[in-house]
């Protein structure tokens, strides 16, 4: 029998252009692209050269430290470009895609009485292995473990998040059979970790899974602080984590035998006319979705929610793990005396800036970080957002002092980036939070 | 604004790297920033970020600061009144003289820190930081109003340079500037910073009425109590509880009115900027100790003073509300903040009660205290690592 959680500490961040119930169909964009960097610590390989021709679910590139991880193409088409930057890093692997498209085609008939090794190897090769995500340190999961639990997020509480009700309509097959798959992964316990008063329709045929419940501010849709108070994370432990709609691609291809990377993004933000929810693909050129419903030029598209997601250009590509497109003003301006007497309402967890803080309650918000990079001065701010038994603070000063030890025993190995983003989001010194716990985390990853 | 924005940008080549006065990039940088707020954005990382900084957060220290402030320049005005005419002379010229004798102090701590921290950040190639802004209104509130302004100078200089700068600046230091200052002075200088001829700013050659004294109740106090005699409310001043309360008494400019104080008090707490575990977890550790040497008793005044007058008297709750909460020399862990305060009001009141030569232990404990704060934090987080250990082994 699973839990239920209140989670008491944490932020809601309300902005303006919350994506609303309705699901538009825009044409499919010309292109796609691959972006290696999505992947911490891929060192690609790459399979193909420009001008070949792939179908969907044919391998681009592989990991150099495990080749047997495929990156494969979203759709079938031919390879455009592939895009290179300092030192000839491959950024991104363009395709250019067929109007019809056509799958490479995967036995995967019959797969609940393959072998573990079996349904590995068609998740390798068909390029979903990717999406699971290997903790500690947020890295690619290693081939050859059976990991302690699987954890699945059903909700996200991130600003302008998707409502997963909305987005994964239709795929209430697909997550039962992709939640099946997973139990085979390994010989610990799935949890399934819903929201205890959101609608959970889209999970209602989901079965033989450990179903937790949570409730509360932001972060408790983060996966992160959902294993800290289920079964916290210890030295030596591996965890996996996917997100719900990557299981429902694992359904689908176990089910039809083809890699089908559609799904349903939300995009929201106060500079974008139309908010809702787009028909998509991973991978997808986001220029076709924005173009025409931009209020103005001077604006950051991100790929994911504004705490955690990466900037793109706006004829950009969505990032591989993203489904969801936020668009919000760049602050660019000078503000004068800005810090006095703020010149329009911004988000924050201080009561020292009254009208925003108990007054608005949706925000238009930019990318000013409202003030410069300063030393450690104010204390007990990040507790505030951070619902794990973690001293947040303490660990960041241990990892600017490259200090191991001290990162390990303060629970490095329960954080990711986007555990922390909140503290990022409140911090008085302007600390650049999840770089920091970035830099801890590639540190401990090469000691161990 | 466009036409100061495109003024502050004509001068910045003269300051930036290659231009005529370069050396002075820091200077120009914190006036810049503190007119405007940069049109940087976010690189990296979460791309919205929270709308509190460390100039709104020190600010609201400052503007804290102000009802003691205002309070103490005219209790300046009003104890050289009461000293050579024994009257309590009127609001507007009591506050005046107290201007006059308070603004200078005021100005010689900003000039000198100021000066010392714009200088140190050019030298480092740092923004300039906004710490100094509360320690420089801090250092005159802590100072009798007689102090010398070369005192001040001087005090400040030592303050954030061996108390600060040393340690890498603001975010470093390990002891509170503005004590550090403080007892600077009275160790260097005892007797322009206690004993009786201190707490009423007098011009030169002028002479006291006769039934003036200038003792405070801490001075009182500590004689009662090394002369072995009794408690009695009339050791205060004004012999009541209410003038110790209101501040109408004598003592460091800004640290006598608990009223004004808790009004500071009041703005830092629902600013959410100073630390109410560490006000309330001090102001509770004197009343504990106070109780204490109640209940054990003994001969002296110190002993038996009903303890929620040591709250009241002295700097006490000065310290408490302003000084304790620095969030950089206090303890750093939410628990930590509150065994922290609690052990700062008992050790001031041990000081007070043990040690007739100081009487006030405030600044004292406070110092002591900020020593031992990474000790605090480190058991804090030592119990914290423990938890993590015992869950492996469970």
């Amino acid at each position: 029998m699973g839990k239920n959680v209140k989670i008491k500490r944490g932020l809601d961040i309300v902005l303006e252009g919350q994506p609303e119930n309705k699901v538009y169909n825009v044409t499919a964009p010309a292109t796609f692209a691959i972006k290696p960097k999505d992947f911490k610590g891929l060192i690609p390989k790459l399979l193909v050269k420009q001008g070949d021709e792939v179908k969907a679910g044919d391998c681009l590139f592989t990991d150099k430290g495990n080749s047997s991880i495929c990156f494969t193409s979203p759709v079938s088409g031919e390879i455009a470009e592939i895009v290179r930057g300092d030192r000839r890093a491959i950024l991104e692997v363009k395709i250019l895609a067929d109007l019809e498209m056509s799958y490479k085609l995967f036995d995967t008939s019959g797969f609940s009485s393959k072998s573990r090794d079996e349904i590995k190897n068609l998740m390798l090769e068909a390029g979903l292995w990717p999406f699971i995500v290997q903790r500690p340190f947020g890295v690619l999961a290693d081939t050859d473990v059976s990991p302690k639990a699987i954890h699945v997020s059903g909700f996200d509480s991130a600003p302008l998040a998707p409502d997963l009700n909305i987005s994964l309509q239709g795929e209430e097959f697909n997550l039962k059979v992709g939640f099946e798959v997973l139990k085979m992964l390994t010989d610990g316990t799935v949890h399934l970790n819903l929201h205890t008063k959101k609608d959970k329709n889209v999970y209602s045929q989901v079965s033989g899974v450990e179903i937790n419940t949570f409730e509360g501010p932001h972060p408790s849709g983060l996966v992160g602080v959902q294993i800290n108070q289920l079964d916290p994370i210890n030295k030596g432990d591996v965890v996996w984590t996917i997100k719900p709609q990557h299981v429902a691609f694992i359904g689908k291809f176990f089910s039809t035998g083809n890699l089908n990377l559609e799904q349903t993004i939300a995009i929201g933000g106060s500079e974008f006319n139309t908010p809702g929810y787009y028909k998509s693909r991973v991978g997808a050129s986001v220029g076709n979705m924005l173009s025409g419903s931009l209020k103005q030029d001077n604006i950051r598209v991100i790929s994911g929610n504004v705490l955690t997601g990466s900037k793109i250009a706006q004829d950009g590509y969505l990032g591989f793990s993203d489904n969801q497109l936020s668009i919000i003003p760049e602050g660019d301006q000078y503000e004068l005396l800005g810090w006095l007497v703020p010149s329009y309402p911004r988000p924050t967890l201080s009561p020292s800036l009254p009208i925003s803080r108990f007054l608005k309650k949706t925000f238009r918000v930019n990318t000013n970080p409202h003030g410069e990079p300063r030393a450690y001065v104010v204390t007990g701010q990040y507790e505030k957002v951070m619902p794990m038994d973690i001293m947040p603070q303490q660990l960041v000063k241990a990892v600017l002092a490259k200090d191991l030890e001290l990162m390990e025993n303060l629970g490095i190995y329960e954080v990711i980036e986007e555990d922390m983003a909140l503290c990022e989001f409140v911090c008085t010194s302007k600390i650049s939070v999840q770089q920091v716990l970035s830099e801890g985390l590639e540190l401990m990853a090469e000691e161990s | 604004m466009k036409f100061l924005r495109d003024q502050v940008d004509k001068l910045k080549p003269t300051f930036s790297e290659g231009g005529k006065l370069s050396f002075l990039h820091s200077t120009f940088d914190a006036f810049e920033t503190f007119l405007f707020v940069p049109n940087h954005t976010t690189q990296n990382g979460s791309h919205i970020r929270d709308g509190i900084d460390l100039k709104r957060t020190m600010f609201i220290v400052v503007i804290a600061l102000v009802p003691a402030l205002l309070f103490g320049m005219w209790n300046v005005g009003h104890q050289q009144s009461l000293a050579l005419t024994g009257t309590d002379g009127d609001l507007a010229g009591n506050f005046w003289v107290g201007l006059l004798q308070t603004l200078p102090i005021i100005i010689v701590s900003y000039a000198v820190g100021l000066g010392i921290e714009m200088g140190f950040a050019q030298f480092r190639g740092h923004a300039v930081n906004e710490g100094f802004l509360v320690t420089g209104m801090l250092i005159p509130l802590v100072m009798p109003p007689d102090v010398p302004l070369w005192m001040v100078a001087l005090a400040t200089a030592f303050a954030v340079v061996i108390g600060k700068e040393v340690f890498g600046g603001t975010g470093m230091n390990l002891l509170n500037p503005a004590l550090t200052a403080r007892m600077f002075l009275y160790i260097g200088y005892p007797s322009s910073m206690s004993g009786d001829s201190v707490w009423a700013a007098l011009p030169e050659g002028a002479s006291t009425v006769d039934a003036y004294s200038g003792a405070t109740a801490l001075g009182n106090l500590a004689s009662a109590s090394s002369a072995g005699e009794g408690w009695n409310s009339s050791l205060l001043q004004g012999a009541s509880i209410m003038p110790s309360f209101l501040g109408n008494i004598q003592g460091s400019i800004g640290e006598t009115s608990v009223v004004a104080i808790l009004i500071g008090a009041v703005i830092l707490v629902a600013a959410g900027v100073g630390s109410w575990k560490i006000m309330a977890s001090t102001f509770l550790g004197g009343l504990f100790m106070g109780w204490i040497f109640n209940v054990l008793g003994g001969n002296g005044a110190w002993m038996d003073i009903p303890s929620f007058y040591h709250l009241i008297i002295g700097g006490f709750a000065f310290g408490a509300v302003f000084m304790a909460t620095d969030p950089v020399s206090a303890a750093q862990t939410e628990t930590g903040k509150w065994v922290y305060g609690f052990l700062i009001g008992v050790i001031t009141v041990l000081i007070r009660v043990f040690n007739p030569g100081y009487p006030e232990g405030i600044m004292m404990a406070i110092l002591l205290m900020n020593v031992f704060a990474p000790l605090i934090d480190y058991y804090v987080v030592q119990s914290n690592i423990k938890t993590r250990l015992k869950r492996v082994q469970a």
